[in-house]
């Protein structure tokens, strides 16, 4: 669909797509948008909807805390999105941790929202395990490998070695639009009293 | 046709598509017989450069073989040529173009008047770069639509590995041009952070040009290995202050000149905090580009000294030192490079055998496996520095 719409930008000319192939994306990277996604959706609903959930969970007075940790999920979705995706997932593995301990002092016997307490942390160890696979999917995926490099000191570029190239193109004439103004080599082998004599 | 189509961010795919069209009597269509991923395409891969599109095809270096002609470019192509195609689209006649300035040609832009309201005054269209520069589609394909070919061409003659002369279309160009707008004299210093492909070049290019030192800055040891091949002195930033070095190897004056080879995303590392700051801005969308390059070039460049910048950079950026750019007298100068300016001078000198591009070359894949290459490079992994794709 995104093709149709993106196809008015183009020319006749131009090529369009007819079929799609494999993609640089792999199933972690999928994973960690989602999660990401997931992030933004739950931070905005913890700001938006903070008292709803405290009343749920039977936590009322706690509606800062789960606005904070409703920026504090923006966070983690926007770094689960960017390109340093390893970050943002591992950052919500630490998040799990700490809700996962915020809800733990609501499985109180006296808290007659018990029931949805327990709901909400089943989600939140199911997400954790997620985040898991996820941060440890991407970390994998794009990580450079430790051990020695390849070799490229015989990369010179320079057929003749490198010390028949050092000035090869002493011929080039520099244009004078990209002549540094002023010249410093021009200038510094002379003091400033001799140039002024020698006009 | 099979082409590497730009999805989403990070998500780019060999898909296969219509074939190009002759639309314009300038036009020629090209099969292409080499292409490659540049640095800067990794801007596109992670989105941070606006106006892309779904569906666009990517690639702005590549070679190939004319294979229609257009009525009006007949008289300088015919079919059965083999052409570098620049990544920058030239029509020849404007006024710019006249004056060498092929990157900010006046006609090529076909999307002029969105670049007019982003940039000011429209750009040259590129192949592959946003619809900011025409969203023209671009080279990592079977075949190439090349408008204005009459003008946007490099004929390479027969008996030379594509390998050899793929780069005239950017890179080598590019690197080249960074070093010659340094105007460098016998008795520089110069200073090239990054030691990517651009990178290599600008190395090469400055020890062709006769600078006293040139001194690569990076911290990976495969990138570093080979800058150090090129005749370069290294600084790996991981292990030692970039400052603290340049000023050592200058008797405390700092370089002369200092090239800019990364742009906009600059490593980022704990160690070097403005860096985390940038990042932090660029994910909330408050800042485009990392300039810490550009910040510690300002502050160890020698006074009265030139800072060349063929690095790409998107937008806005945040804490530039313009009291040290001031005060110091710095000149910089910057640019898409104006690739058929220099490429008559750098085809004979890799003909004539100064230079062989190729080293840089570490991976040769087909075109299907563009996708995953994509990754491989963005994550520097396998020691891949440059990758060479065979439609």
């Amino acid at each position: 669909m995104t093709y149709y719409i993106s196809n008015i930008a183009r020319s006749k000319g131009d090529p369009k797509v007819i079929h799609s192939g494999p993609s640089s994306l792999g199933t972690v990277d999928r994973l960690a948008k989602a999660l990401g996604w997931y992030s933004i959706g739950l931070g905005i609903a913890e700001l938006v909807a903070a008292e709803r959930i405290t009343r749920a969970l039977g936590m009322e007075g706690k509606e800062a805390l789960v606005r904070a940790y409703g920026v504090r999920e923006l966070g983690h979705g926007i770094m689960s999105l960017s390109p340093d995706k390893q970050l943002g997932l591992w950052s919500r593995v630490a998040g799990d941790g700490l809700d996962i301990a915020t809800l733990m002092t609501a499985m109180r016997h006296d808290n007659p929202k018990r029931d949805n307490v327990g709901i909400a942390l089943a989600v939140v160890l199911g997400v954790t395990l997620l985040d898991i696979i996820g941060a440890q999917g991407v970390t994998a995926r794009h990580s450079r490998p430790r051990g020695r490099p390849r070799s490229y000191r015989n990369r010179t570029g320079f057929p003749q070695g490198v010390q028949a190239a050092r000035g090869a193109a002493k011929d080039f004439q520099v244009p004078p639009d990209m002549r540094a103004a002023p010249s410093l080599a021009a200038v510094s082998d002379r003091a400033p009293q001799e140039r002024v004599r020698s006009h | 046709m099979r082409a590497l189509v730009w999805h989403g961010k990070e998500d780019i795919r060999c898909d296969t598509v219509t074939d190009p069209e002759i639309e314009q009597p300038r036009d020629a269509i090209v099969k292409v017989t080499s292409c490659a991923i540049c640095g800067s395409d990794l801007h596109l891969f992670h989105n941070f450069i606006p106006a892309m599109l779904p569906g666009d095809i990517m690639g702005h270096e590549m070679m190939g073989e004319v294979v229609e002609v257009g009525p009006e470019a007949r008289g300088k192509l015919k079919k059965g040529d083999r052409v570098v195609v620049p990544f920058t689209i030239i029509c020849g006649e404007c006024d710019q173009c006249k004056r060498g300035n092929f990157s900010v040609c006046q006609t090529t832009n076909r999307k002029k008047d969105l670049a007019d309201k982003v940039f000011g005054h429209a750009t040259a269209g590129l192949f592959g770069y946003t619809h900011l520069t025409g969203g023209y589609p671009g080279g990592q394909a079977e075949y190439l639509r090349v408008p204005f070919a009459d003008a946007t061409h490099i004929k390479v003659p027969d008996g030379i590995p594509d390998e050899k002369v793929l780069f005239l279309g950017d890179i080598f160009p590019t690197g080249w041009q960074a070093a010659v707008q340094c105007d460098i004299q016998p008795t520089d210093t110069v200073a090239i952070w990054g030691c990517g492909p651009v990178g290599q070049m600008a190395i090469r290019s400055a020890i062709l040009l006769g600078a006293k030192q040139v001194i690569a800055i990076d911290h990976l040891p495969e990138r570093l290995e080979m800058a150090e091949a090129g005749g370069a002195i290294t600084i790996n930033f991981d292990e030692e202050s970039v400052v603290e070095r340049l000023n050592e190897l200058t008797g405390g004056e700092g370089p002369e000149k200092c090239i800019d080879a990364i742009g906009m995303e600059a490593h980022v590392s704990p160690s070097m905090p403005d860096t985390v700051y940038d990042r932090a801005k660029q994910m909330l969308g408050a800042e485009s580009d990392r300039p810490h390059v550009l910040r510690e070039m300002i502050y160890v460049c020698r006074p009265a000294g030139v800072i060349s910048i063929p690095g790409v950079y998107g937008g806005l950026v945040d804490k530039i030192p313009m009291g040290q750019l001031m005060n110091k007298g710095l000149t910089i100068r910057t640019g898409q490079t104006h690739v058929n300016r220099w490429t008559d001078d750098l085809l004979r000198r890799i003909e004539e055998g100064q230079i062989d591009p190729s080293f840089v070359i570490t991976h040769t894949v087909s075109l299907d496996e563009g996708p995953e290459m994509y990754k491989v490079f963005r994550d520097k992994q396998d020691s891949c520095i440059k990758v060479v794709l065979k439609p």
